[in-house]
């Protein structure tokens, strides 16, 4: 099957929040209280029940006042460290080379969180899961685009076939000119949420500039695991490097302090 | 709108000026970027730097309630550098009328038209000369003194850069910068729109701003051409149909006017209403003017009345006496009147002054709250400081249907009327408004029957034949389509006109057919045309369209006649016939007729029928001597401003606005140029909710992105007071206050007012004390999901209107803000 790709045009974002909207209806994800602490972003950032985010942001200088939008949501990596580090097979690629999450498999243990380069898996401690945007699988699999394209008026976002998301990305950054750039395709394998970044990565706030998969999931996963695997006791092995790591699983952990 | 949503495309100059279409309109944007995709320039104006602004080409700050400046500033541009479509002006509006001598400009009278008598104006100087055949003199050369254009040249020759710049805080170079931009527009086979909303109308001087950008549109050959026209952003999906319906109240459906007590029959009423013209080539079509009353009135009334006797059953309008939302409220709150609908609204929130529409509602005997869910409104009584002890105001709440639960139709900005079919069910006992009208109005009808009263006839001659009826002739269940079928209109007998006979019952096919000798009925003479023998026209969803402009004729249905661009007989040369824009021609002639879209009362090329026909001299009114307040737009200072003068002329404030904080109730308070409320204020909306939230607070995840009332400042406002960005503040102005999160941002900068630093604040309007926390609620009180922060903007607002139209000038008033628990 065909890989897809989704593409956020900053370019054309107008901050509507529509796909934020969408997003919550179509995967019925509720509402938490919010408070208003200076801006219109909200919530302040990714929560269990918060799968995309609309970031809202000022830059100023001499020129006058810039606000950047962004949306942010699951990059759906292709060298994807949480599929590395899932335990349970909960998280894994699907036909599409999106990253799809088997919510009935997840047992919690948060390895995901800790290596996503991008922070985007959320823990519920109400459920013990993890949740994430899943690029609305139930609706791409009968041939629906994602809630938050649909949502889209301005065709900031599109979903398509990831050569052709690929290539109206890049004809689109040269379009726009300047320090127009393409985001997403020059690391992790490529993800399949790309962005059209109007203005420089390094000007937007919580975006990693070169997002990679932690040393210490390379360093678990690829190399000492399969050794673990050949010797007797691999498990406690791996619960002792998990501790020395990230030290114990704690079930109070609050959802959304990682967020903060 | 002139033109429509899918139209904006077509533009090459957008301007945003009065309104936020990213934020609060955001489906417009997709047209706005499509226009852009093809080259167009995004241009935004607008007090604070908006989502709007984040996507413009170009972005210039203004100090609110200073758009007649910024806008006659373009004017004198344009017509300084001869940037106008001189063709277009010359034949297609007034400009080359010559004006009576007598006739003086604020200029030359001290900030004032001639005639200025106390508040109200003796129009007899704004007029045309004639000459002895009647006929308005006029100089086709443009350069008698007297003659409108010269006028216009003369009026706007005081708005040079400079003073605008001093007046608006508008920097000289982005002045020059948007006028450049859009004045560009005037070359042939360009287009620019204006895409205005409330930061126009709400103000003094609301309807001159927009007169102020009609005149713009004329002069650049703007009007009825593609991606070009006057385009009002309506604020809800169906306010242009409500208005069409007559929702307000001087006219009755279709613009008609309402009747006054001093036109005692139909015929006064008629011989008032309809204009005549001189004209010889004029079209002048409310010369049409009887046959929609009558076949209105046989609408109401059917065959149970002659239109005569159905006309002297209507309600009358004192003659001068106004009706509208502000007098209404100032005479509930003077116990004048005792009992109020309240249906689809939030008055507690929406009005203007809402301690005064507060205190107003506790003076009532009883209240009717037709709503979704419970209000500030229905529970006014037991609101902020109110003691329900001490009210004796009975509410009575009837629950209603929401959109998606009822059918029926919408007229959306673009005036499209779209059919919409039932989705859902109403939960429990709500019903559809319709409904709800009906119950009332056969009972109504039964307690005259039985008991009589005054005026009995007006209420039990009405017909009502909305569906399947019982034994006692009651409806039993509305039928929305016997309602449309209504308003489009049918012959009540048969009818032969130029040699087509139409048969009795058949639905009237356009309103070119309509009637003044009482054959025909319809309920809105310009929605005949929508519901006819070929079928309900709004249900059409065929996306045929064979224009190169998205004309689209067969999606819904538009009024007039299904014209999607209308004065669309100015898109070509009066001469030629061809197009001003050949790659985008709304109508081209064949040789034999007009194709594209409907055309707009042009006659063959060359013919010299002015294409303004619903102006009785056929042309554009660049002087529009019909107003309250000037032929021509002026700037005035809103009624609470920081200046203590106006810098064009000796006139402060509006001549003409109806003051209630003179001689007024003890709540009309003013605070102009005073220090206790040293900065601007403006009232606006957000994405996530809808006008006072009233919908959209109860919707979890709505509140949960924009939780709180907040205040949007600057940086050096912010540092001024001692405020932090999300602190909790409260804003005051004399007439309330109301607490809010302060959102400390470089999207405000303070402007430079004729050397003076002003400061402009902004808060949205869509809070309101039901849906918060910190309320009381008892055991059967409904409890919002997310709770929401703060009450109503409203409670701020001065209580103060347009002379034309006196919506309330929310838009630019006085306030202050201090962290919360500062005074």
């Amino acid at each position: 099957m065909a890989e897809y790709v989704k593409l956020y045009d900053g370019s054309k974002c107008t901050g509507c929040r529509g796909c934020q909207l969408a997003c919550k209806q179509w995967n019925q994800l509720p509402a938490r209280q919010t408070q208003n602490t200076g801006t219109y972003q909200n919530p302040p950032a990714l929560q269990p029940a918060t799968w995309m985010l609309m970031h809202f942001q000022e830059v100023s200088n001499g020129n006058g006042v810039k606000w950047f939008f962004r949306n942010e949501a699951c990059m759906h990596c292709t060298d994807a460290a949480c599929v590395k580090v899932c335990p349970s097979g909960a998280l894994h690629y699907t036909a599409f080379g999106t990253v799809g999450l088997d919510r009935e498999k997840c047992i919690g243990c948060k390895e995901c969180i800790f290596a996503c380069p991008f922070e985007v898996p959320k823990y519920d401690p109400a459920t013990d899961k993890v949740a994430k945007c899943d690029m609305c699988q139930s609706r791409v699999e009968n041939s629906m685009i994602p809630a938050c394209v649909k949502a889209c008026p301005t065709g900031a976002l599109l979903f398509g076939e990831k050569e052709k998301i690929l290539a109206v990305a890049a004809a689109r950054a040269k379009e726009v000119g300047g320090d127009a750039t393409v985001y997403g395709d020059k690391f992790v394998g490529g993800t399949h949420f790309v962005y059209v970044l109007p203005e420089k990565v390094s000007l937007y706030a919580k975006l990693p500039e070169k997002p990679r998969v932690p040393l210490t999931v390379i360093a678990w996963k690829d190399w000492l695991k399969p050794l673990s695997l050949l010797a007797a006791g691999g498990v406690l092995l791996g619960s002792f490097l998990h501790y020395i790591i990230h030290g114990p699983k704690s079930p109070d952990e609050s959802g959304d302090s990682s967020a903060q | 709108m002139t033109n429509h949503w899918i139209d904006i495309q077509f533009s090459d100059c957008i301007l945003a000026m009065g309104s936020n279409p990213a934020s609060n309109h955001p489906i417009s944007f997709k047209y706005i970027q499509k226009a852009m995709e093809k080259g167009a320039t995004l241009v935004n104006v607008d007090p604070r730097f908006t989502q709007t602004s984040s996507r413009a080409h170009l972005y210039a700050p203004l100090r609110s309630g200073t758009d007649i400046a910024f806008l006659g500033g373009m004017i004198k541009y344009i017509l300084d550098n001869n940037l106008y479509n001189e063709k277009y002006v010359k034949f297609y509006s007034n400009a080359p009328f010559l004006v009576n001598p007598a006739f003086r400009l604020p200029g030359e009278n001290d900030g004032v038209f001639s005639g200025l008598n106390g508040t109200k104006y003796d129009k007899s100087t704004w007029s045309f000369q004639k000459g002895a055949d009647g006929v308005i003199l006029k100089d086709p050369t443009l350069q008698d003194p007297n003659c409108v254009f010269q006028l216009l040249r003369k009026q706007y020759d005081r708005y040079t850069p400079e003073l605008v710049s001093k007046i608006t805080g508008t920097p000289v170079d982005k002045l020059l910068q948007v006028y450049k931009t859009y004045a560009a527009t005037g070359q042939k086979g360009k287009a620019g729109t204006i895409l205005y909303a409330m930061g126009w109308t709400q103000h003094t001087v609301g309807v001159q701003n927009i007169r102020a950008m009609s005149i713009i549109q004329t002069l650049l050959a703007n009007m009825g051409v593609a991606g070009g026209g006057v385009n009002a952003l309506r604020g809800e999906s169906n306010v242009q149909g409500s208005t069409d319906y007559a929702l307000l109240f001087h006219i009755l459906p279709g613009y008609l006017r309402a009747p006054l007590a001093s036109l005692p029959s139909l015929k006064d009423y008629i011989e008032k209403s309809t204009p005549a013209t001189t004209e010889p080539k004029s079209l002048n079509w409310w010369k049409n003017y009887s046959k929609y009353i009558t076949s209105l009135l046989r609408a109401f009334y059917g065959m149970n009345a002659t239109p005569e006797e159905a006309y002297d059953l209507l309600p009358r309008l004192e003659d001068g006496k106004n009706y509208s939302w502000l007098s209404l409220f100032d005479a509930m709150y003077k116990g004048e009147f005792t009992g109020f609908f309240s249906w689809g609204q939030n008055p507690a929130c929406s009005g203007a002054s809402s301690n005064k529409t507060r205190q107003a509602m506790a003076k009532l005997d009883w209240m009717v709250n037709v709503n979704i869910f419970d209000s500030e409104t229905g529970s006014f009584w037991k609101g902020p400081g109110m003691d329900p002890a001490k009210i004796k105001t009975e509410v009575f709440m009837l629950p209603c249907s929401a959109s998606i639960e009822k059918e029926g139709s919408i007229t959306n900005s673009g005036r499209w009327m779209q059919w919409r079919y039932k989705a859902v069910n109403s939960p429990g006992e709500a019903t559809p408004d319709g409904e709800l009208i009906s119950e009332l109005f056969l009972k109504v009808r039964d307690l005259y029957e039985k008991e009589g009263g005054p005026l009995k006839e007006a209420v039990t001659k009405l017909t009502w034949d909305y569906g399947p009826k019982d034994a006692f002739g009651r409806v039993t269940h509305l039928d929305v389509h016997a309602i449309a079928k209504e308003i489009n209109g049918y012959f009540l007998e048969d009818k032969e006109i130029n040699g087509v006979l139409y048969k009795k019952g058949s639905l009237v096919p356009s309103f070119a057919l309509l009637q003044d000798d009482g054959s025909t009925s319809s309920g809105n003479w310009l929605y005949c045309n929508s519901y006819t023998e070929k079928g309900n026209m709004a249900a059409r969803r065929s996306r045929k369209d064979t224009t190169p402009i998205g004309i689209y004729p067969e999606w819904a249905w538009s009024w007039p006649v299904n014209r999607r661009i209308i004065y669309n007989g100015a898109s070509v040369d009066p001469e030629t016939g061809q197009p001003w824009d050949t790659e985008h021609p709304v109508i081209l002639w064949d040789g034999a007729k007009w194709t594209g879209d409907v055309p707009d009362g042009v006659a063959a090329p060359g013919a010299g029928r002015p294409p303004f026909i619903m102006k009785p001299d056929g042309v554009a009114s660049i002087f529009g001597p019909g107003l309250a307040d000037g032929p021509f737009p002026e700037h005035y200072e809103p009624l609470e401003c920081p200046i203590d003068k106006n810098l064009l002329s000796p006139q402060f404030i509006n001549p003409t606005i109806r003051r209630f904080d003179v001689g007024g109730t003890e709540l009309d308070l003013r605070a102009t140029c005073d220090p206790r409320f040293p900065f601007v204020c403006s009232t606006y909306r957000v994405s996530e909710h809808w006008q006072t939230g009233l919908m959209t607070r109860w919707c979890s995840w709505l509140a949960e992105m924009q939780p709180s009332m907040f205040v949007e400042m600057s940086e050096e406002l912010a540092k001024l007071k001692g405020i932090g960005n999300g602190d909790a503040v409260t804003v005051r102005s004399v007439r309330g206050e109301v607490d809010a999160v302060a959102i400390v941002t470089a999207r405000f900068k303070p402007f430079d007012i004729n050397g003076q630093t002003i400061h402009q604040v902004g808060i949205p309007w869509h809070y309101g004390w039901v849906t918060t926390a910190m309320r009381k609620y008892s055991h059967d009180d409904k409890k919002p999901e997310v709770f929401t922060f703060g009450d109503s903007a409203n409670l701020l607002t001065p209580f103060i209107g347009d002379p034309n139209t006196m919506i309330p000038e929310s838009k630019a008033f006085m306030v202050n803000v201090d962290r919360k628990g500062v005074k």
